[in-house]
């Protein structure tokens, strides 16, 4: 996982309000037995009709989508199932953060495993990034805040993802270090 | 005196390896580890990336059911399955849960079925248990007052290596149901009511209890319904103290506590229960007495409305976009609305008690002509049970096709699915764009209400079905 730690990027903007993780990615992909390469599954069904053509009119579509790595949806994103190909997916795509007035729980918690960073803004900051699709945001992690058209909102997140997501690591290193702790428990519980 | 505790305080607490700081989560343990062909095989590949055993193989149990296909095996005992990748999807797991000497509910196995619907019906979801699976509805297991939930496949892969998961504690809200629901009214009406009064996230970032005497009076099953849709109002987790109704539905089964252990286990799950005085960050409550039955007619759980009562006129773009797909009609109640399909199946209802509903209703009529019905009961067992009491001959007699369990049409990625532009009424939990098959459209509904439909041939009230039975 690549470390995340500033970056400056043009939008990509879904103002739907509770885009679920069927959206993000259909049930039918789910069949692989890799979390590797699923970018071609995000938002399959938004992005080509029955016969696999592009829909026209799809913003995943569009060229400006290429190139972004910040998606800015509408409240609830994320919400469903638990399934990690959802933020995976939109990782693979090119996306490192998504910002929303809300994200759903288990969305949250996925995504930084993923690489992906949950930016949540409050409610007019995020619709007023919906509204203007053209903005260039600066996110900077290691200070909390985005920044746009001179304002700067900060966000919070969890301090240990925040590390993980900064050093490009996986939080199993930690865990595996406590080995000495859960013995313990393991034998206090039986 | 000591602080009075919720269940959810008393759950974390006994399973605390280390307590959360500012800098890092808690780590707690897991009692036990529930995996699928889905969301399992990443957590392998990182144990082998990285060389390490699975901790506790006794602690985990494998499960084949998502993408199983619910067709019976050919003569020569072949499965037909959706796809090449869902078989390799389910032989992935075979050879995993083997190689880590994992107990697995493969195909053909007399117990497998739905993960949600065995855990409980073998009694290894039991109270006190911290239980994880890499399923969002694992919230099914906490109407044992158990603290389940569901994760992602990089957790799972942490569970495999640590049998701990890194988390931090929810906020608390407890929803009190009070009075009882009325005739031909279920859990599920209950909690699609619960749902649309909340919201889809009004539930984010809470861990759920369900008090109050309209829970106490449910029996196991459920229960299990209404923890189970959790997720859908956004919940962390959904749970029920442990009294005497738990502890008889756990007496005798097969990985419950032996009989000579199982008294003062017993004891141990009644201390569970929320002290009086503990606070919840928030709490609602709910009249029973005032559930009809309830359909969703929206493309989120939270979009619902009582079967006889118009459809709420859009305020939002979202709003009207899922009507607009959904092809129903603000203004206009549900009932009397055209159906192709029919599911009654799926973690939420495919237990006894949701087929017998259905068969209730059904019994002596027929599907109505251009309805397409499926009935894919929750496991094995329950389709023992329900073909020794003769529930399959009520629907196959009615036109319907009884299947194999499996999550089937909940998530339609078997190969069980509904066509694009068509409507379902399914028994399931999530009517996403798309969630049943690519344009499909999907109500959510009871067994009863979808059984009832499903003769009719478009949306129909159970009620007046039951009535007729009285009087007859
Ligand atoms: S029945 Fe549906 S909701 Fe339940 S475990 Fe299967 S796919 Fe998930």
């Amino acid at each position: 996982m690549k470390p995340l730690l500033r970056l400056t990027s043009s939008i990509v903007t879904v103002p739907q309000a509770n885009i679920d993780t069927d959206q993000i990615v259909p049930a039918r992909f789910l069949t692989t037995t890799s979390m590797e390469g699923l970018g071609h599954t995000a938002f399959h069904d938004w992005r080509f009709d029955e016969d696999g053509n592009e829909r026209d009119g799809c913003v995943f579509n569009e060229p400006i989508a290429k190139t972004s790595e910040i998606l800015v949806a509408g409240e609830n994103f994320g919400c469903g199932s638990s399934r990690e190909h959802a933020p995976q997916a939109l990782a693979d795509f090119g996306f490192r953060v998504v910002v929303s007035s809300r994200i759903a729980d288990i969305f949250r918690q996925n995504a930084p495993r993923c690489g992906l960073l949950p930016v949540v803004l409050d409610e007019t900051e995020a619709s007023w990034l919906l509204q203007h699709p053209e903005t260039v945001v600066t996110v900077d992690l290691r200070e909390g805040f985005v920044e746009f058209e001179g304002h700067r909102a900060r966000f919070e997140i969890e301090p240990f993802a925040r590390h993980c997501l900064m050093n490009g690591v996986d939080p199993l290193g930690f865990l595996l270090e406590q080995e000495a702790h859960i013995k313990a428990y393991e034998e206090r519980a039986a | 005196m000591a602080q009075p505790q919720s269940l959810y305080d008393k759950l974390w607490e006994r399973h605390e390896v280390l307590p959360e700081s500012d800098d890092y989560p808690g780590v707690l343990y897991i009692d036990l580890h529930l995996i699928h062909e889905v969301t399992s095989p990443a957590g392998f590949t990182m144990l082998e990336r990285r060389g390490i055993p699975l901790r506790r193989a006794d602690r985990t149990l494998g499960m084949a059911d998502h993408s199983t296909p619910t067709t019976p095996p050919t003569a020569a005992g072949q499965w037909q399955y959706g796809s090449e990748d869902a078989r390799a999807q389910v032989e992935k797991l075979l050879e995993n849960c083997e190689r880590h000497g994992v107990q697995l509910f493969d195909m053909g196995h007399k117990r497998r079925g739905i993960v949600h619907v065995v855990g409980p019906e073998l009694g290894a979801s039991q109270p006190g248990m911290t239980i994880v699976c890499g399923d969002s509805h694992t919230s099914t297991h906490g109407a044992f007052g158990a603290l389940a939930f569901g994760i992602g496949s990089t957790e799972v892969g942490h569970v495999m290596a640590t049998q701990c998961l890194l988390q931090r504690k929810a906020k608390s809200m407890r929803i009190r149901v009070d009075g009882e629901l009325g005739r031909g009214i279920s859990a599920k009406d209950l909690i699609l009511h619960i749902i649309g009064k909340i919201g889809v996230d009004g539930g984010t970032g809470h861990a759920v209890e369900y008090a109050g005497s309209g829970i106490e009076a449910l029996d196991m099953e459920a229960r299990m319904t209404v923890c189970n849709m959790s997720i859908e109002a956004g919940a962390r987790a959904g749970m029920i103290a442990p009294d005497a109704t738990t502890i008889e539905y756990l007496r005798g089964r097969p990985m419950a506590p032996s009989a000579e252990a199982f008294e003062s286990a017993a004891e141990d799950w009644l201390s569970l229960r929320t002290d009086n005085d503990a606070a919840f960050d928030r709490e609602v409550s709910i009249d029973a007495t005032a559930v009809a039955p309830t359909v969703t007619y929206g493309t989120n759980p939270g979009m619902v409305a009582p079967i006889d009562q118009p459809i709420p006129e859009p305020t939002n773009e979202s709003e009207r976009r899922a009507l607009e797909y959904m092809q129903v009609t603000a203004g206009k109640p549900l009932a009397g609305h055209p159906i192709d399909m029919v599911f009654i199946g799926s973690c939420t209802n495919a237990r006894m008690e949701d087929l017998r509903a259905a068969a209730r209703v059904m019994r002596g009529k027929r599907v109505a002509e251009g309805v397409r019905m499926l009935v894919v009961p929750g496991s094995e067992t329950v389709r023992g049970q329900a073909e020794a009491e003769g529930l399959h001959e009520v629907f196959t007699a009615a036109g319907a096709e009884w299947r194999q369990p499996g999550c089937s049409m909940c998530l339609a990625m078997n190969g069980d699915i509904v066509p694009a532009g068509k409507t379902s009424i399914s028994t399931s939990n999530r009517n996403f764009e798309g969630r049943q098959g690519p344009g499909a459209r999907t109500l959510l509904a009871s067994p009863a209400t979808a059984a009832a439909s499903a003769v009719a041939g478009s949306v129909a009230d159970p009620r007046i079905d039951l009535r007729a039975v009285e009087v007859a």
